[in-house]
């Protein structure tokens, strides 16, 4: 570890601490539906949206209504994408020819993309025409963000209004947020992108003559308009195979930390939205808190890991940190930090190749995702996610004071606390479920390309990738099969919708309810004391769960790297 | 719940349309646009020309395998630095399929420089397979070999890697690092320049020697 790496992780948490509140407070006047100087841009494409598509702005929405109409039109823009993939080769741009995505890849990208997870079972540049990059993968890039910001928005209604039948307008919330905050903060950074010398063109590849005479053929395309909302929406899906460590996609120190400032913005912007939305900003903060100590923790152990490199190549004469997988622009500090932060968000990008991480640096990312996504998160998942886990906490507090549980001027009763399980349980049940299947019938043990308990790791970092809809991998694992492909894209549409469902019907509940008014026997929930007991709450239900088959994993893996045992 | 989904049908299909338009197709072409017109040689993948050729990128690796180059970190792309299949190798460190690697690759670097210890980066795959940089040590490391096998001058070439190292902006954002295909080139040139200093000099038969 160096001075210089430590410099940058503080540089970057400092950049962040200083982006809260702005972004924050853009995102409430588009929570309240406030006129921005960015009306005057897009207002009529707004406006005209509306008109075409029947929607009255004005209706507010109940509960059910809400979720329903954000799942059909999920639904329809998923359908759309299948079909895009299927039809790739009778469509234009697709300068390298490339044929129809199969069945069973076509439906896993479709819900990949959908469910804001962008686990990608191909390799961009060898699958992937110019068309299908930007019209099937793109738009799911900013309508799932946007979709998790929306969200977000009505869980924030439930705490914030009294008595109240609905949680706002689905298509108003997720308009606002794809006009007014994405896609212009998205032209910004893709031009900074192409200035940085992330290629965009519509031109599908180039001839080089190297200088010792071979002949290289460098795929390229329109990378950077789809770079600059796969981070700032917590997608995580490559243009090419290789993500982020791919030059193209992100080619200096520079981008680098720009686009880890990107994945992590919307959603540390959302802890001060929701503070602002409930009429208290220490709410957000004490989250926020919680979220950046749990968040610290991850990133000094694998940075500390990887940076103490791997026993077994330094007996063999390879002196250093682990370098296996990771680029020399960005070395161990960026590569590590870059890899917390993609895992604590559910962005899934990655600058190294978490597979070739050590033992127990590659084990804080997965650790990451089986909390659930909930440190920082994806845009909107993340602080849902997290609430989901507030009101846990709440509920444990009120047991140990015996109270009954309140939380930002609202009474948790049975069904909040009900529903909030219902939708914590989901993760540990399918990733565990799914990896135990994996792992006893023949097609899901062809997977690995790693032996012993690194193979594992990697059928259980797929599973918790695709369940926490995250979308990175331990990318040894041949996933481009009828069963991973399957199996992979259940697991990524219970992970998103069986949570959402659930959180809805919270948010539905928390806003008919009146205000409670908090008195000197309520659990304050602003303090250090309630930010250790968040802390302790995700640690407990979210991670607990997951320790055996961590130990099975990463740990096992561990000792055998120190014992120098090979497999 | 039926008044739910039928009133969500007309707005989920227009808005799919109207955003597929808006997002899809209106965005990514804008940019495509703004970007060949504000940053052309970037946008096309900062290629450098020489003769009417494309012969590298400076944003990607290539190739370097030759003794008498600057080499490059092993690539798991396609069958090394292939342009159309980025990849890491994503073998596990306990994995023996990486420990024979690096071993053999080890012992080829220390062939030519014995005696040394190996810096990491010369004998790990990158994360793209196209990683364009090497490390300021991996570059200093190769100094003695490149300057035997053209005939150089150590501490010209050993000049030629520390005018080519790029430092941290800020002193902290990136890595110390040498572009390989850079330094390679700036290696062309002075041997090329070499080249024709003794020409002018030497015998006839010394020059055709060093043509080889």
């Amino acid at each position: 570890m160096t001075m210089q790496g430590w410099l940058l992780i503080a540089a970057f948490v400092g950049l962040l601490l200083a982006l809260a509140k702005p972004v924050g407070l853009w995102l409430f006047a588009l929570y309240e539906g406030r006129r921005t100087p960015l009306h005057a841009v897009f207002g009529p494409v707004e406006r005209g949206f509306y008109r075409l598509s029947g929607i009255d702005p004005q209706e507010d929405q109940s509960w059910r209504r809400y979720a329903v109409h954000m799942l059909i039109f999920n639904a329809a823009l998923m359908l759309l994408t299948y079909v895009l993939l299927r039809a790739q080769s009778l469509l234009p741009l697709n300068p390298l020819s490339f044929g129809a995505v199969s069945e069973h890849l076509a439906f896993n990208t479709a819900i990949s993309f959908g469910a804001n997870t962008n686990w990608q079972s191909y390799g961009g540049e060898s699958t992937m025409s110019n068309l299908s990059q930007m019209l099937a993968l793109t738009i799911h890039n900013f309508l799932s963000a946007a979709t998790g910001i929306a969200l977000a928005f009505a869980l924030f209604r439930g705490f914030a209004r009294r008595s109240a039948a609905g949680i706002g307008n689905f298509w108003t919330d997720m308009t606002r947020v794809t006009l007014y905050l994405l896609l212009p903060l998205c032209m910004v950074l893709a031009l900074f992108y192409v200035a940085s010398g992330v290629p965009q063109t519509l031109a599908g590849s180039v001839d080089v003559h190297t200088l010792e005479g071979a002949k290289q053929t460098l795929a390229l395309g329109p990378v950077a308009s789809q770079e600059a909302i796969k981070m700032l929406g917590t997608n995580g899906g490559g243009f090419f195979n290789a993500n982020s460590a791919h030059p193209f996609e992100n080619p200096t120190a520079l981008t680098n930390l720009v686009q880890m400032l990107s994945i992590f913005l919307i959603g540390i912007g959302l802890t001060y939205t929701f503070g602002k939305a409930v009429g208290n900003t220490r709410q957000g903060w004490a989250i926020l808190a919680a979220m950046m100590a749990l968040f610290l923790a991850g990133t000094a152990v694998t940075y500390w890991q990887e940076a103490a490199g791997n026993p077994v190549l330094h007996d063999l004469g390879a002196a250093g940190g682990n370098m296996e997988g990771k680029e020399v622009r960005f070395g161990i500090a960026a590569s590590a930090l870059f890899s917390v932060v993609t895992t604590a968000a559910s962005c899934g990008a990655v600058n190294a190749m978490h597979d070739s991480f050590t033992a127990l640096g590659g084990l804080i990312p997965l650790f990451n995702m089986q909390l659930g996504e909930v440190v920082i998160g994806g845009v909107g998942a993340g602080i849902y996610g997290f609430l989901l886990f507030a009101i846990l906490a709440v509920f444990v507090a009120g047991l140990m004071v015996g109270r009954t549980p309140e939380y930002v001027g609202k009474k948790i009763e049975s069904r909040e606390v009900k529903l909030s399980v219902l939708a914590i349980a989901v993760l540990p049940l399918v990733i565990l479920g799914f990896s135990a299947l994996a792992c006893v019938l023949s097609a899901g043990l062809a997977g690995p390309l790693n032996k012993g308990p690194h193979g594992f790791s990697e059928i259980l970092y797929a599973f918790t990738s695709a369940v926490a809809n995250n979308g990175s991998a331990f990318a040894g694992l041949t996933a481009n099969t009828p069963f991973y492909n399957g199996m992979l894209g259940v697991a990524m549409w219970i992970g998103r919708f069986f949570i959402i469902v659930p959180m809805l019907a919270v948010a539905g509940s928390l806003a008919a309810k009146r205000y409670t008014p908090a008195t000197s026997g309520s659990f304050p929930t602003t303090g250090p004391l309630w930010t250790a007991l968040l802390i302790g709450i995700v640690l407990i239900v979210g991670g607990l769960t997951f320790l055996p088959s961590l130990a099975l994993g990463p740990i096992a893996d561990h000792l055998a790297m120190i014992r120098g045992q090979l497999f | 719940m039926n008044n739910d989904v039928l009133s969500s049908l007309r707005p989920a299909m227009v808005m799919t349309v109207l955003f597929a338009a808006l997002l899809g197709l209106a965005y990514p072409l804008a940019i495509t646009g703004l970007g060949q017109l504000l940053f052309p040689s970037q946008a096309n993948g900062s290629l450098v020309e020489e003769n009417g050729r494309v012969i590298g990128s400076t944003v990607i690796g290539q190739a370097f395998t030759s003794e008498r180059y600057f080499q490059t970190r092993p690539s798991a792309a396609g069958k090394g630095y292939d342009g159309l299949a980025s990849s890491g190798s994503n073998l596990g460190p306990t994995s023996q399929v990486l420990a024979d690697r690096v071993k053999e690759q080890v012992s080829v670097m220390k062939a030519a420089a014995p005696g040394r210890a190996v810096p990491a980066d010369l004998v790990t795959a990158s994360g793209s397979g196209l990683d364009p940089d090497i490390t300021p040590k991996a570059a200093f490391y190769q100094v003695d070999r490149i300057a035997r096998l053209r005939n150089l001058d150590r501490s010209e070439v050993r000049r030629l890697v520390e005018g080519s190292v790029k430092l941290p902006i800020l002193g902290f954002l990136g890595e110390p690092r040498v572009n390989a295909f850079e330094l390679n080139r700036r290696l062309d040139a002075i041997g090329a320049k070499a080249l024709a200093g003794r020409e002018a000099t030497a015998t006839p038969s010394e020059s055709a020697a060093n043509r080889k």
